[in-house]
Order: C-alpha cells, then sequence, then structure tokens
C-alpha cells in the first residue's frame, strides 16, 4: 500500500469487522523529536489474550475466505521499514487499539495520502458509525467527529453526498492549515 | 471542522430531503478488505459516490464488505436490484465504476465487460 490512509482505511475496516460503534483515528506529528504516530482506537469486540500476539503475523486471521491476514502485517512492515514499530493492546468485550509510529522524516515512510478520501469513504459506508478524527501537529490542531456533524445536521444522513464532499474538503483544508506533513522532507527536495 | 459550512449544508440539504428520504431499493456493495483496498477500493467507493450525485440517483445505497475469497480479482463491486440475480463486477478502477453507475444502476443494462460472477 502506498499511502498510510490506506492502512488506516484498512485498519478501521477491521474495527468495522469487530463491530465497533466508535473508531478514533488519531495522528500525531512531533517535528522535534521526529515522530509519526497513528492511532486507532475502536470498541469492537475485542482480541483474545491467546492470539493477540498472533495478530501481526501473516499467517493468522479470523477470516474464512483465506487463510491469510495482510493489514496488520503490512503496516507492520511499513512502520519498520520507516524506523519505527507497530504495537496492539487489546481487551476482550471492551476494544482495541493499534499503535503504528514512524520515523516523520524518514526516506521510506510513506506519505500519508488523501486523508480526506479515506474519512469519507469510512463515513459514507458506514454513517451511523461514530467517527472521530484528530490531528495534531505540535501544538495545532484538526477534528472531526460525526456526533458534532449530526448534531448540527439533524435528519441529514451523514451519506448524503454533499455532506461526503464537506468531509473531503474540510480535512483537505484543516490540514493544510495546520501544516500536516505529507510527504517526508527528505522526499520534498527532490519532488 | 467547519461547523458554519455545515449548518450551510443543512439549510440546502433539507430542502432536497423528501427526495432523498426514499426507500433505498438498489444496493452496491464495495469489496474492502486489505486486498480490495490495496487494489484500488477507496478511489472507486468514491467515484460511485460521486457519479450517484452527479447523476441525482436517490434510490441507491452504497456499501462496504470484507474479503470474498477472489482476492485477484479485487476491487469487486457487487450489484442488488430487486427482483433480479446479484452481479459482481471484477478489477474495477473508477472509471468503469462510473460506467457501471451509469449503464446498470440508472439504465438497468449489465456492462457484461466487466462482469465477474452472476449469480444463477
Ligand atoms: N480491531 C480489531 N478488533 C478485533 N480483532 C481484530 C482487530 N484487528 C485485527 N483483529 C484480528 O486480527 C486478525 C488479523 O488482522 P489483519 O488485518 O492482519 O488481517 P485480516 O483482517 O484477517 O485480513 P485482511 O486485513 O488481509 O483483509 C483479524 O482476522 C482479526 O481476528
Ligand atoms: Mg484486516
Amino acid at each position: 500500500m502506498q499511502e498510510l490512509s490506506m492502512h488506516i482505511l484498512d485498519i478501521v475496516q477491521n474495527s468495522l469487522a469487530a463491530g465497533a460503534t466508535q473508531v478514533e483515528i488519531r495522528i500525531r506529528e512531533n517535528l522535534a523529536e521526529d515522530i509519526l504516530m497513528i492511532e486507532v482506537q475502536d470498541n469492537g469486540r475485542g482480541i483474545p489474550q491467546e492470539v493477540l500476539y498472533r495478530v501481526m503475523d501473516p499467517f493468522f486471521t479470523s477470516r474464512t475466505t483465506r487463510e491469510i491476514g495482510l493489514g496488520l502485517s503490512l503496516l507492520k512492515e511499513a512502520t519498520e521499514r520507516s524506523g519505527g514499530c507497530l504495537k496492539v493492546c487489546s481487551e476482550e468485550g471492551r476494544g482495541t487499539r493499534v499503535m503504528a509510529r514512524f520515523q516523520l522524516d524518514h526516506f521510506d515512510r510513506a506519505p500519508l495520502g488523501d486523508m480526506g478520501e479515506t474519512v469519507g469513504v469510512i463515513i459514507s459506508g458506514n454513517p451511523a458509525l461514530d467517527l472521530f478524527y484528530e490531528h495534531q501537529v505540535d501544538g495545532q490542531i484538526y477534528v472531526l467527529d460525526t456526533r458534532g456533524m449530526r448534531n448540527i445536521l439533524g435528519p441529514i444522513n451523514l451519506d448524503d453526498p454533499l455532506v461526503l464532499d464537506f468531509v473531503r474538503q474540510d480535512i483537505q483544508m484543516g490540514l493544510k492549515k495546520i501544516g500536516a506533513a505529507t510527504f517526508p522532507k527528505v522526499m520534498e527536495v527532490l519532488r | 471542522m467547519n461547523v458554519e459550512e455545515l449548518k450551510r449544508i443543512r439549510e440546502k440539504s433539507q430542502k432536497e430531503m423528501d427526495l432523498r428520504s426514499g426507500e433505498k431499493a438498489i444496493k452496491l456493495v464495495v469489496g474492502m478488505a486489505t486486498c480490495g483496498i490495496a487494489a484500488g477500493a477507496r478511489p472507486v467507493m468514491a467515484a460511485i459516490k460521486d457519479e450517484l450525485a452527479r447523476q441525482n440517483a436517490k434510490n441507491v445505497s452504497v456499501t462496504q464488505s470484507g474479503c470474498a475469497g477472489f482476492c485477484e480479482q479485487e476491487p469487486l463491486v457487487d450489484v442488488f436490484r430487486p427482483g433480479e440475480t446479484k452481479i459482481t463486477y471484477g478489477k474495477v478502477n473508477p472509471d468503469k465504476a462510473r460506467k457501471i453507475v451509469v449503464e446498470h444502476i440508472l439504465e438497468g443494462r449489465v456492462v457484461n465487460e466487466f462482469v465477474f460472477a452472476q449469480d444463477k
């Protein structure tokens, strides 16, 4: 997968498959420490202790359509390729938290990609989901949350095309405003 | 999040609400497991939503599903039309997706060249 935002969409699909009704995506860019943290937390059914240590192994999946599970192992590879690591915490019946750490300015750190499309696609395919997205760059912060959106929109469904356009544009502008890094700086120089 | 813009959308959308709240008779399902996403399911889903909006199609729902076991055919899109058999399109890209929306969803003609499977 070429973009971190594609990985995020994929990790959220795991949450949805686990029956989550709430998903929180938190991205933090710490420029001084050169760290990019991506966290996805859900209130799904969680992962049993006895299999938790195997979830990043491609040969573990609870899917029945094929014998390999790629999502977490691909993300793990993406973190490690760029000087970071992946951690998964989970409690059965409570939920799961996936924490991916990258070196922000590493040559092999994948670009963030289109977060607007990722969040837009999640919302329009799951209009009843409580989704919270927060993106921080040092002190600056951008937030989008579907509960707040529902309060304002009243009877209008979140999968309305106008809402989807809003989500994509709001995220694009919001991330620009806080100066979110799309590509690692070393790559910007070459582009 | 730009609250003022959202309020404007509310005003704008409420005028069209009656039209949109009808029964969603036609169902589209996009495969969104890792295999689907890696093959391009996200822009396909975005293109479907966009084309439906452009064509002003109100009675269509678009949802996501997991892996169907045919990963090399992803992105897969299932179309369910009332009273007809399920059609599964394979190796869909945004252009094909727009064509499927116009010809199959709106005009009712299956786009045979993109069909991967058809329920008997
Ligand atoms: N958020 C979550 N909640 C509950 N279980 C999870 C969660 N994320 C992952 N798992 C478990 O870990 C397994 C491995 O996940 P992974 O994303 O690597 O593969 P997959 O989802 O099975 O298949 P793929 O991602 O290739 O479509 C899943 O099958 C599921 O059992
Ligand atoms: Mg997965």
